[in-house]
């Protein structure tokens, strides 16, 4: 699933993403690498591994649909970041985290501004659907624009 | 003290729904060890050599009688009658079952308590000076800060995965008595042109590579403190190691880049963060202020002592600190008897220690890092009653600062990565000195150990320092002079050869006669040492 296919086009497929917080048409392709993304003008769907600089795709969010961030260990999380730094630099497109996603960082994930999740191993959807749902409120400022409760106090 | 409000509650109470939902995933097999166990961690479970390990978090080290009940009651329902105190201001219990833990996280929620970030690769536990708001030389009470910084951290969805543990200790006076630089990020509230600020210093730690933090900003305005802090952290999630865990703590990174790099990537990341607008309102710190406003301390008290009772005068002098409110004091509960296991306290014992903070110290107490119990304002009138309870209950060793008042990590008597015990061997010390009668002659004088290089027990920090290491599978002790982590921060050296068990207890004796010896008036054992050198010590060791 992982590997760059012909043309260098790789990534999940459509079919791959378990859950999706998102109207549009899914973009029907693949992915590529950040490297190749960067040599080519036409490519709309990018795939980021954890030691990716996203800020290297920020001139080119105007024509990128889909950004694919992969996880290949949980505990790695600089994907977290990278998904920030989009989000912060309001990349519209789908930000899909891929790989060894699990039930207890989906919560986590969505905050950053993660919008589509398309797991390697398919999560249980009932306890995914309480993960999601997990925090009725939150501390802090993130990719998801919630009002933290430290504003929330204040009126 | 901070309350929560109906926001917080509904946090720790989700958090504890969350974990039993977790345990439950767990034990019917849904997930594995690899899954469960960063989950436990941020939960503060441990496994251990003989059981579950659980760590709860005591913000800022700061407890009421309600909270201290509760630890005693927890100590006697889920372990075995005791809790143990350690150098991060928190508590842990060594007996767990994992089938119970949710239910213990839930008691711990009814007392507005929790074990969240006390472990894993996270943002620990916040800690700070334990004498906050009764310290006469503070600029202001540390905690409003460190309680946003505790907001603001839990359940960071950016930063849960860190390369590394990420430990911020938050001060407000000149002394240090947090170990501030000590610290993957240390801030000192200070003050400038009239206004306050807080200056960070990143990148200091303990274990294997210990390092001193340097200042990357002298002045952070108050209201930037978390875009800051946010900051310092997306740089380190960015570019902290990954390869290596031995080089993954924030230290590395800030050396490997040098402090003038990291500082300046910090401070275009805050630049980009500042336009962000992710820092709480002002209000929200004015908000938390005044639960951290001073008791009504009364007036016109009485400030003298009766120190006809030789044993009582001993206690003052070495157990009661001077506070800010003329008539009172900060008395410290030592909690290292001799011959005891360092911060251990029975259920019994916390529950008198809650009953005195309720009577004699407007319901408020604190653990330090020296794995002690701090009454922070209680009346000098009422401090022959006090003393009189804490002798009764055995809590009255009158030692703080002294040879037997030693930190000691658990070691290999409980942890799976110790390379030697450490326990009996601060047995052993105070033991020792308590026999010799030398205590007291020897007056400060901070001896820490650790049972293996990740420095649990501070051994880098220690006037005597004693690190455990194996040796062809024996465990052996090798000896450190010249640490600190006081404002005068420094890390100790090894003397040399390492020693074995009796051998260690003989050589810390064997340092103190060096000291005896040499010393000018006046001076603590880190000042001779200071002055003096490693070399007339080696010589009595191996000479
Ligand atoms: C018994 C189970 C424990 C385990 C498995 C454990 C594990 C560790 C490890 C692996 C490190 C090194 C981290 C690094 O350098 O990256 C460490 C550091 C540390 N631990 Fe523990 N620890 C335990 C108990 C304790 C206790 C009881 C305390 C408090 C008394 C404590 C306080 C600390 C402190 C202060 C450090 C140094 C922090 C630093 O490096 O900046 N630990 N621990
Ligand atoms: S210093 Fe080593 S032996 Fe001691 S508690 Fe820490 S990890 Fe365990």
């Amino acid at each position: 699933m992982a590997d760059a296919g012909i043309n260098g086009i790789g990534g999940t497929s459509p079919d791959e993403v378990q859950f999706r917080f998102r109207d549009d048409e899914p973009v029907d392709h693949g992915t590529v690498t950040v490297d190749s993304f960067l040599d080519q003008s036409n490519a709309s769907a990018v795939r980021i591994e954890p030691g990716d600089d996203a800020r290297a795709l920020l001139p080119h969010l105007g024509r990128l649909r889909l950004v694919e961030v992969n996880f290949p260990v949980f505990s790695d999380g600089r994907g977290y970041s990278a998904a920030r730094v989009l989000r912060e630099a309001e990349y519209a497109g789908e930000l899909r985290a891929v790989g060894d996603v699990l039930i207890d960082q989906l919560a986590l994930l969505r905050r950053c501004g993660f919008d589509a999740f398309a797991p390697d191993q398919r999560l249980n959807e009932v306890d995914a659907v309480a993960a999601f749902a997990r925090w009725e409120n939150v501390y802090q400022h993130a990719a998801d624009r919630r009002r933290p409760i430290p504003e929330l106090r204040h009126g | 003290m901070y309350l929560y409000d109906q926001y917080d509650q509904a946090m720790v109470d989700a958090r504890v729904e969350e974990f039993r939902d977790q345990t439950r995933r767990r034990l019917e097999g849904k997930l594995s060890e690899d899954q469960f166990k960063p989950l436990r961690l941020m939960n503060g479970l441990y496994l251990q050599l003989h059981a579950y390990m659980l760590r709860v978090a005591i913000p800022y080290g700061t407890l009421n009688s309600r909270q201290m009940h509760m630890l005693a009651d927890i100590g006697n329902k889920y372990d075995r009658g005791y809790g143990h105190f350690t150098t991060r201001q928190n508590i842990q219990y060594n007996w767990i079952k994992l089938e119970e833990a949710p239910d213990l996280l839930a008691d711990l929620a009814s007392v507005e308590m929790h074990a969240i970030q006390t472990s894993g690769n996270c943002i620990r536990n916040i800690s700070s000076d334990h004498f906050a708001g009764a310290a006469a030389d503070e600029l202001v009470d540390p905690r409003p800060y460190a309680e946003l910084l505790r907001q603001w951290s839990s359940f960071h969805p950016e930063f849960s995965f860190l390369p590394r543990k990420f430990k911020i200790a938050v001060i407000a006076s000149d002394t240090d008595r947090a170990a501030m630089k000590l610290h993957d990020i240390g801030i000192q509230i200070v003050e400038r042109d009239g206004a306050l600020g807080a200056a960070f210093y990143v990148g200091g730690g303990m274990g294997r590579t210990p390092m001193v933090a340097p200042c990357i900003r002298e002045f952070v305005p108050l209201d930037q403190l978390v875009p800051y802090a946010e900051a310092c952290l997306r740089v380190y999630n960015r570019y902290g190691r990954r390869d290596n865990k031995y080089k993954a703590r924030i230290k590395i990174l800030v050396h490997e880049l040098g402090k003038e790099e990291y500082a300046r990537q910090v401070e275009e990341e805050f630049a980009h963060l500042l336009s962000q607008g992710i820092e709480p309102p002002l209000a929200e710190l004015e908000r938390i202020k005044p639960f951290f406003a001073d008791p009504e301390f009364e007036f016109g008290l009485p400030t003298g002592i009766d120190r006809s009772d030789p044993d009582f005068a001993l206690w003052v002098d070495r157990n009661a600190v001077p506070h800010k409110a003329p008539g009172y004091v900060s008395a410290v509960i030592s909690l290292k008897p001799v011959g005891g296991i360092p911060g251990d306290a029975s259920a019994a014992q916390m529950h008198e220690m809650a009953e005195l903070t309720k009577q004699y110290s407007f319901d408020e107490c604190r653990v330090t890092h020296t794995q002690n119990i701090v009454l922070p304002h209680v009346k000098i009138a009422d401090l022959h009653a006090l003393w009189t309870r804490l002798d009764a209950a055995g809590l009255a060793n009158p030692n703080i600062d002294t040879i037997e008042d030693i930190i000691a990590c658990p070691g290999l008597d409980y942890c799976s990565l110790a390379n030697a015990r450490s326990i009996p061997v601060a047995q052993k010390i105070s033991q020792r000195f308590s026999a010799n009668g030398r205590t007291a002659e020897l007056g400060e004088l901070k001896l820490k150990i650790s049972g293996c290089i990740n420095a649990c027990g501070h051994h880098h920090a220690g006037h005597i320092g004693i690190l455990g290491v194996d040796k062809k599978g024996v465990e052996n002790y090798q000896l450190l002079l010249g640490g600190s982590e006081a404002q005068d921060t420094s890390l100790a050296r090894i003397t040399g050869p390492g020693f074995d068990e009796p051998g260690i207890v003989d050589a810390v004796e064997t340092v103190t006669d060096v000291y005896l010896r040499e010393r000018d008036a006046g001076e603590r054992f880190l000042d001779t040492y200071r002055r003096i050198g490693m070399e007339p010590f080696k010589e009595a060791l191996y000479g």
